[in-house]
C-alpha cells in the first residue's frame, strides 16, 4: 500500500467544499440557462456570487496548492496515468479560475450592471462594452462549463477506480487524515 | 506492494460502483439542462415560437425588432421617493438611453395604427444604480404566464397559405383561455393615439418599490404623455409613416411624459399582468421624461444593451409575476443570439434621423 500521506486539512476542506459548490453551481447553470419559470431570476441572482466565491476560493486554493505540495501517487501508477492526473488537475484548476471570470467578463462586455449581494453590492466591468465579445464570450461561459463537468465526471470515475478498483490510497488521501498504517 | 496490476482484478459490483457515479450524475446534467424533458418551456422555445408568430431576422431584436434609438433625461419629482429609495426617483436629473418600437420579430414591417407600440428606457443616475423598462401602449398583456404567451405565438402564427393568423387557431386558443378573454378584448378596443408622441405606455407587469425602511409597495406605472393625444390615421403609402413622424417631432422639439405610478388597492391581482386594477388607485407623479435625440439603430447607443426589466435599482424589486422571469431570460438570449449575428442596415436609417440642415442650432 501506498504510504498513508493526505493531503492536508486545509486542502480537503477547500476541495470538498469546492466540489460541491461547482458541481452546484454547474447544475444551477444549465439549469437557469434552459428555463423561462419562476426560478430563473433567482437562481441567476445566486449564480453569480456563487461563481465569485468559487473564483475568490480557487485562487486562495492556488496558493495553498503551491505552497502545501500534495502527497506522491503511488510509486507503481503507470507514468501515462500519472500525467494524466496532472494534466487534468491543471485543468480543472485552470478552469475553476477561468469560468467566473468569463462570466463577469461577459456582463461586462454586454453593458449589464453587475449586483453581487442584493442591489447593495456591484462588481465593476473588467471589460469594456462590445456586443460581439460578449456574445462570443457567452458562448465561450457554455463550453467552458461543458468542459469541466466533463472533466469532473472523469475525475469522478478515476477516484473511484483509486478507491474501488486499486484500493491504493488515493481516494482515502482527499477524504481522511493520513496516519501511518 | 510495488507489483500492483494497474488494473487489479475486481468484483463487477465494484466497477459498477465506478461507472454508475458519473452516469448518475451526467443523466442528472441533461435532466436539469432540458435535455430529457421536451416539453419543458425553455429560453430557445420560447424565442422559437416568436420565430413562429411573428418572424425573425438575424441580427435583430427577437421581438420588437423595428425601432429607433433616443436620448434625454428623467427629472424626478421626490414624490414616489416615499415608497422607494431608488436614486433615480429623487429630486435630480439622470440621463436616459431610450428605444421606441414595433411589437413583433421583423424589423422592416410596415407601420400601422393598431400594431402595438413600446417604449425603452435605461436611465443611469451617476451611482450606477441604474433602471431599466420596456413598456407597451396596450392597457393589459394579453396573457398570464409565459406558457400562455409560447401558445398564444403559435397560435397567431401566420398561415403560410393566406399570411394571415389561421382563425380556428386563434378561436382554439380563445377557447381554451376563457379567463384571458376580458384582457384580449381590453387589447382589441383599446383607443388608438396617433403616433409615438402623444402614446401611453405602460409597465403591464407589477414591480414592488421599496422604501428605506423596507417596506414593499407593489406598483404598476405608466409614461402619460404631456402633449395632447391626437386619434390616429393609418397612411398606407408610408411604411415608415410612425417613425418619420416621431423623427420630425423630436427634431422639432423635446417630447415629454409623465411617469404616473399606480399603487395597488386591496383587490389588484399583483402577480397577473392580464388583469387591470382599480380605477381609483392612488397615482403619483414621479417625474418627467423629457426626450431630445434621435438616431438610428445603426451605431445607436440602444443596439448593443437590452432592456431587461429585471435590471432594477436598489429601492425596486419583481413582483411574484410570472412573466419578469421569463421576459428577463428571454431578453439576455435575444441580446446573446443577436450579438453574434450581422444585422442589415435597419428600417429607420442614419440618413432618416439626421438632424434636417438649419435645425441643428435650436436643438442643442
Ligand atoms: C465556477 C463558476 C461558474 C460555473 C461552473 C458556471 C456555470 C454555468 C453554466 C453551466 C451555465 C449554463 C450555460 C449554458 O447552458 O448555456 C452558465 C450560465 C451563465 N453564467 Fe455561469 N458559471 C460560473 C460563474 C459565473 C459567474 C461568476 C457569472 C457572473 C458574474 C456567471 C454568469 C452566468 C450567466 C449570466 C449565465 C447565462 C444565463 C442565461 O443564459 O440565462 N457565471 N454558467
Ligand atoms: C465529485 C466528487 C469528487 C471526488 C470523489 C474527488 C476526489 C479527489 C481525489 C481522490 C483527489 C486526490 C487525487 C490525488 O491524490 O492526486 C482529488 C484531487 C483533486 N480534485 Fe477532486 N474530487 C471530486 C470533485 C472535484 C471537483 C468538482 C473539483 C473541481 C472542479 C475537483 C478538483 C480537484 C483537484 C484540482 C485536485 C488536485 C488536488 C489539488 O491540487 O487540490 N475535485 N479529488
Ligand atoms: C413572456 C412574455 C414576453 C416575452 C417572451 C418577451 C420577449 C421579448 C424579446 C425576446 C424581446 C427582444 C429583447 C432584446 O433582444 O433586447 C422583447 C422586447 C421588448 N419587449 Fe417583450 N416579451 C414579453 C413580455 C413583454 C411585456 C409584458 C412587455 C411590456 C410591458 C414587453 C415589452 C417589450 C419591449 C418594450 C421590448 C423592446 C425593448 C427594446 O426596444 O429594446 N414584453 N420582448
Amino acid at each position: 500500500m501506498r504510504s498513508a500521506v493526505s493531503f492536508s486539512l486545509p486542502s480537503r476542506i477547500l476541495h470538498w467544499l469546492m466540489a460541491v459548490m461547482i458541481l452546484g453551481m454547474l447544475f444551477i447553470g444549465v439549469f437557469m440557462a434552459a428555463t423561462v419559470g419562476p426560478g430563473y431570476h433567482r437562481l441567476v441572482t445566486l449564480h453569480r456570487p456563487l461563481g465569485i466565491a468559487i473564483l475568490v476560493l480557487a485562487i486562495l486554493r492556488l496558493g495553498n496548492r503551491l505552497r502545501t505540495p500534495p502527497p506522491p501517487l503511488p510509486a507503481d501508477l503507470p507514468p501515462l496515468m500519472k500525467a494524466g492526473a496532472k494534466a487534468s488537475h491543471i485543468l480543472l484548476y485552470v478552469l475553476m479560475i477561468a469560468l467566473p471570470l468569463v462570466g463577469w467578463g461577459m456582463l461586462s462586455a454586454a453593458d449589464y450592471p453587475i449586483p453581487l449581494w442584493g442591489e447593495a453590492m456591484r462588481l465593476p466591468p473588467i471589460l469594456p462594452h462590445d456586443p460581439a465579445l460578449w456574445a462570443w464570450l457567452r458562448s465561450a461561459h457554455t463550453v467552458l462549463a461543458f468542459l469541466l463537468f466533463g472533466l469532473v465526471l472523469a475525475h469522478l470515475g478515476a477516484a473511484l477506480f483509486h478507491g474501488l478498483i486499486r484500493r491504493d490510497g488515493v481516494l482515502s488521501s482527499m477524504v481522511r487524515r493520513g496516519s501511518p498504517d | 506492494m510495488a507489483t500492483n496490476p494497474v488494473v487489479p482484478p475486481a468484483s463487477a459490483l465494484r466497477w459498477l460502483g465506478v461507472v454508475a457515479a458519473p452516469a448518475a450524475l451526467a443523466l442528472a446534467f441533461l435532466w436539469a439542462g432540458g435535455w430529457l424533458t421536451p416539453g419543458r418551456l425553455t429560453q430557445v422555445g420560447i424565442l422559437d415560437a416568436l420565430r413562429e408568430g411573428g418572424g425573425m431576422q438575424p441580427g435583430f431584436r427577437r421581438n420588437h425588432a423595428k425601432g429607433v434609438c433616443v436620448g434625454g433625461w428623467f427629472e424626478g419629482t421626490g414624490n414616489a421617493a416615499g415608497l422607494s429609495a431608488a436614486t433615480v426617483l429623487q429630486q435630480r436629473r439622470v440621463p436616459v438611453v431610450g428605444r421606441f418600437a414595433l411589437a413583433g420579430g421583423l424589423p422592416f414591417q410596415a407601420d400601422a395604427p393598431a400594431k402595438v407600440r413600446s417604449m425603452a428606457l435605461r436611465l443611469m443616475p451617476p451611482d450606477g444604480r441604474e433602471w431599466r423598462m420596456g413598456i407597451n401602449d396596450i392597457p393589459v398583456f394579453p396573457v398570464r404566464t409565459p406558457q400562455e404567451f409560447h401558445d398564444l405565438q403559435l397560435a397567431s402564427r401566420p398561415d403560410p397559405a393566406t399570411g394571415k393568423p389561421d382563425p380556428a387557431r386563434m378561436r382554439a386558443f380563445r377557447a381554451g383561455h376563457p379567463w384571458l378573454q376580458p384582457a384580449m378584448e381590453q387589447v382589441a378596443r383599446r383607443p388608438l393615439a396617433s403616433g409615438f408622441a402623444d402614446d401611453t405606455y405602460r409597465s403591464l407587469d407589477s414591480f414592488l418599490f421599496v422604501a428605506a425602511n423596507g417596506m414593499k409597495t407593489a406598483v404598476r406605472w405608466a409614461m402619460v404623455p404631456v402633449r395632447p393625444v391626437m386619434p390616429a390615421d393609418g397612411h398606407a403609402d408610408d411604411h415608415d409613416y410612425l417613425f418619420r413622424q416621431v423623427i420630425d417631432d423630436i427634431h422639432a422639439h423635446p417630447l415629454q411624459w409623465h411617469l404616473m405610478v399606480t399603487v395597488a388597492g386591496a383587490g389588484d391581482a399583483i402577480d397577473d399582468p392580464s388583469r387591470t386594477w382599480a380605477r381609483d388607485d392612488r397615482q403619483i407623479d414621479a417625474g418627467t421624461l423629457t426626450l431630445t435625440t434621435i438616431e438610428s439603430e445603426e451605431g445607436g447607443p440602444c443596439t448593443g444593451i437590452t432592456f431587461d426589466p429585471l435590471v432594477l435599482p436598489a429601492g425596486m424589486a419583481p413582483s411574484g409575476d410570472p412573466i419578469l422571469s421569463a421576459r428577463s431570460a428571454a431578453y439576455m438570449r435575444s441580446f446573446f443570439l443577436r450579438s453574434g449575428e450581422r444585422a442589415a442596415a435597419p428600417a429607420v436609417t442614419p440618413g432618416m434621423t439626421a438632424t434636417p440642415a438649419g435645425t441643428k442650432d435650436n436643438k442643442s
